[in-house]
């Protein structure tokens, strides 16, 4: 048990409390954005329980097809992604429950899963055979990889800062004190990672990958019932996976629920104002966005490191 | 625009002319010069702009006539050309080198009247309808309710009133007065 | 209508199958002869099913609850209808907050609002929508058009009875019926739904014969399969 020292079964139950939790808290949030979106454009906006009611009616779907194995599988890539990602990061800060199973190293591995769902999503996507589905996966592939850019520079700045790629000592270097916070410490690797952050968001201006009035919704075209549930449980909880890494790296993680609810919700409203105010880029274009801004930033905070 | 069709008409054979407005006239002209007159309206005149090209059924002269609608946007005037057509025949003649909009027309006058523009680019492709096996459906001849009768089903109970006895009914039942 | 005309009768020639669905032989790119036949190739040949309820009634009825309070609607206009469902996500209407949503794919959808009259042409379209959604699926009727033919009851083109060719769950009287009008639509379907009436899909795949031959009646250039899952 060299690789997985202090490991105990015990944390296994922990774990899937912490994917309970968060999958709830995603169900929620993503809920009260979308509610606040409706208030702020003058209606009275969807049920916060809405996203459970759309999951059970989507798995008491009757009939569904399938068009193969790999068609199946795509889903469950994408919210292995989304779980494994959350797995492997520790949620809360100091907390023996919702530690997970990080070690060190991890931040490799976060990296890796934060790819992993989209990559699978192209497989399945790729074998439902509808042309809308191919055109959006090989949208989203570009996008997201350009995307992940600046914040690979990023995260390497913030691993040269502290000298390791374990994200529990990344997190305890930044106790304390809320000046000793990377984006106090190191603003440029911050900035190159937070466009990065409302790059794969799916949020506006760069959802032109699953924009239903694009091609028609994109990767999902082809997908329904038990398949897009699925697919509605990793939306709500790949986001806040990938914000509890953010938060984590950036912002000085969370010793407490309510330290993290608060600023999980924070910084997702980042990428949702930002949305609002922004008209959708085509991929090209938002490509360009990520070298043009994203890259320079992140080699500067390389270099300044 | 009476001048204009002064300046033409030594050389060209002209119906007479009615007058819709000051800028609007229709006039009929012979099928064999058609082709020289819009291309001089067009070249000389400045009509440059095919309003429409549409058709109408004068079943009874056994007949088709064509309109050709050319506008002249400087001089805002507009000026329609009709051009009888044997109905038995139904044969136009192509001016889709002069504008090529008038294809688009040509497609649907081939498939709403059935008057064929031989040389039109895609004329015997199918322009709305999907599978259409009977009459073109413009033409007088076809009757549109006796096929939507054969063809679709009715909802038994609906009722037709002519809508001024029926109206007349519900809003003035006494209104010559005395009757009810 | 009494007035039939007899004297005009409308002719009830075939219509070819378009060349390129023709079953035919091709030559592969390395040499290779093979025949190919569009229609089987391309398209699964698989019937309708009748899908049983859930077993227990309290799991049926939860679905059921389930599904009344998230009718995803399949953003597919025909009529002028159109045109009325668009005012329900403004404010004013705000149909989001009975859980109605627009899906752009027919596989996300569970309601299909035929939104006035459907030409023949746009029939086709409609009815290979609407096999491809999901079971259970529904479809509401909008407007006069789709209950008898409305101001369309003489058109050589336009369907009359919308029930002959898809099964109906609701219809909603009006020329056009007013945004108002769907709203309570949408609210009787829910109704409808949760009391476990709304079997539409299965009362499809129980008479599908009768839908095929009524569907074929008019639509003459028939190039898809029977049934377009």
């Amino acid at each position: 048990m060299n690789s997985l020292p202090n490991f105990e079964w015990v944390q296994v139950a922990y774990a899937l409390l912490t994917l309970f939790i968060v999958i709830n808290y995603g169900m929620v949030m993503t809920a009260v954005v979308r509610k606040i979106g409706a208030r702020v454009g003058g209606r009275y906006g969807i049920p916060v329980w809405q996203n459970y009611i759309d999951l059970a009616k989507n798995i008491a779907l009757r009939s569904k097809i399938t068009h193969g194995v790999m068609f199946y599988l795509g889903p469950v890539f994408r919210l292995t992604g989304g779980v494994g990602l959350l797995l492997f990061v520790p949620t809360i800060y100091g907390s023996e429950w919702h530690q997970n199973f990080s070690y060190a190293g991890d931040l490799i591995l976060a990296l890796y899963f934060i790819f992993f769902g989209t990559l699978g999503m192209a497989l399945g996507a790729g074998e439902s055979g509808h042309p809308h589905s191919a055109i959006g996966v090989s949208r989203g592939l570009s996008q997201v990889t350009m995307a992940e850019l600046p914040l690979a520079l990023g995260v390497y700045a913030l691993s040269l800062q502290y000298q390791t790629l374990d994200i529990t000592e990344i997190v305890a270097a930044q106790q304390g004190s809320i000046f000793n916070w990377t984006v106090f410490t190191n603003p440029l690797a911050t900035v190159a990672a937070m466009v990065a952050f409302v790059g794969t968001m799916m949020r506006s201006p760069f959802d032109v990958v699953i924009a239903p009035q694009e091609i028609p919704i994109g990767p999902p075209t082809e997908y329904h019932s038990s398949y897009l549930a699925l697919m509605q449980t990793n939306r709500v909880l790949f986001p806040v996976a990938k914000t509890v890494i953010y938060m984590n790296l950036f912002f000085g993680g969370a010793t407490s629920w309510a330290e993290f609810a608060i600023k999980v919700f924070c910084l997702y409203m980042v990428s949702v104002v930002i949305g609002v105010v922004h008209p959708r880029f085509r991929v090209e274009q938002s490509i360009r966005f990520f070298l043009k801004w994203g890259l320079p930033i992140g080699v500067l905070a390389i270099l300044t490191v | 625009m009476r001048e204009l069709l002064y300046r033409l008409k030594d050389r060209y054979h002209f119906g007479t002319p009615t007058f819709q407005r000051d800028d609007l006239c229709f006039v009929t002209v012979k099928r064999s010069e058609l082709r020289a007159i819009l291309t001089e309206l067009r070249d000389v005149e400045g009509f440059t702009h095919l309003t429409l090209l549409t058709a109408v059924d004068w079943i009874e002269e056994q007949q088709f006539q064509l309109t050709y609608m050319i506008n002249n946007r400087e001089a805002n005037l507009t000026l329609a050309l009709r051009v009888m057509l044997d109905r038995e025949d139904a044969t136009g003649d192509t001016i889709h080198d002069l504008w090529p909009t008038a294809a688009t027309y040509q497609r649907e006058l081939r498939e709403m009247f059935g008057i064929n523009f031989p040389g039109s680019p895609r004329v015997d492709e199918e322009f709305i309808l999907e599978g259409w096996t009977d009459l073109p459906p413009y033409r007088r001849d076809f009757d549109t309710l006796a096929y939507s009768q054969q063809t679709y089903h009715d909802r038994p109970g609906r009722e037709t009133h002519d809508p001024k006895t029926h109206m007349q009914k519900v809003l003035y039942a006494d209104y010559p007065k005395g009757a009810k | 209508m009494e007035d039939v005309d007899d004297k005009f009768l409308k002719k009830n020639k075939e219509v070819p199958l378009r060349e390129e669905l023709r079953p035919r032989k091709v030559t592969t790119p390395d040499g290779q002869e093979i025949e190919i036949e569009p229609l089987r190739d391309y398209f699964c040949e698989a019937q309708p099913k009748v899908h049983p309820k859930a077993y227990s009634k309290i799991v049926e009825d939860f679905y059921n609850w389930a599904r009344s309070n998230s009718l995803w609607i399949l953003g597919f206009g025909t009529g002028c209808g159109a045109i009325e469902m668009r005012p329900l996500m403004t404010p004013r209407f705000d149909a989001y907050r009975y859980g109605i949503q627009w899906r752009p794919t027919p596989r996300q959808a569970n309601l299909l609002v035929i939104s006035g009259y459907l030409s023949v042409k746009t029939l086709k379209r409609a009815i290979r929508a609407y096999e491809q959604m999901p079971q259970p699926k529904y479809v509401m009727g909008l407007g006069s058009c789709t209950i008898n033919g409305g101001m369309y009851w003489d058109s050589y083109n336009t369907i009359k009875r919308l029930d002959d060719y898809l099964p109906v769950d609701l219809y909603i009287a009006g020329c056009m019926p007013r945004p108002e009008a769907l709203l309570h639509g949408f609210m009787e379907l829910k109704q409808i739904i949760r009391k476990g009436e709304a079997e539409g899909a299965n009362k499809y795949a129980e008479n599908f014969a009768q839908y095929k031959a009524n569907q074929k009646a008019v639509i003459k250039d028939w190039d898809m399969p029977d049934y377009n899952w």
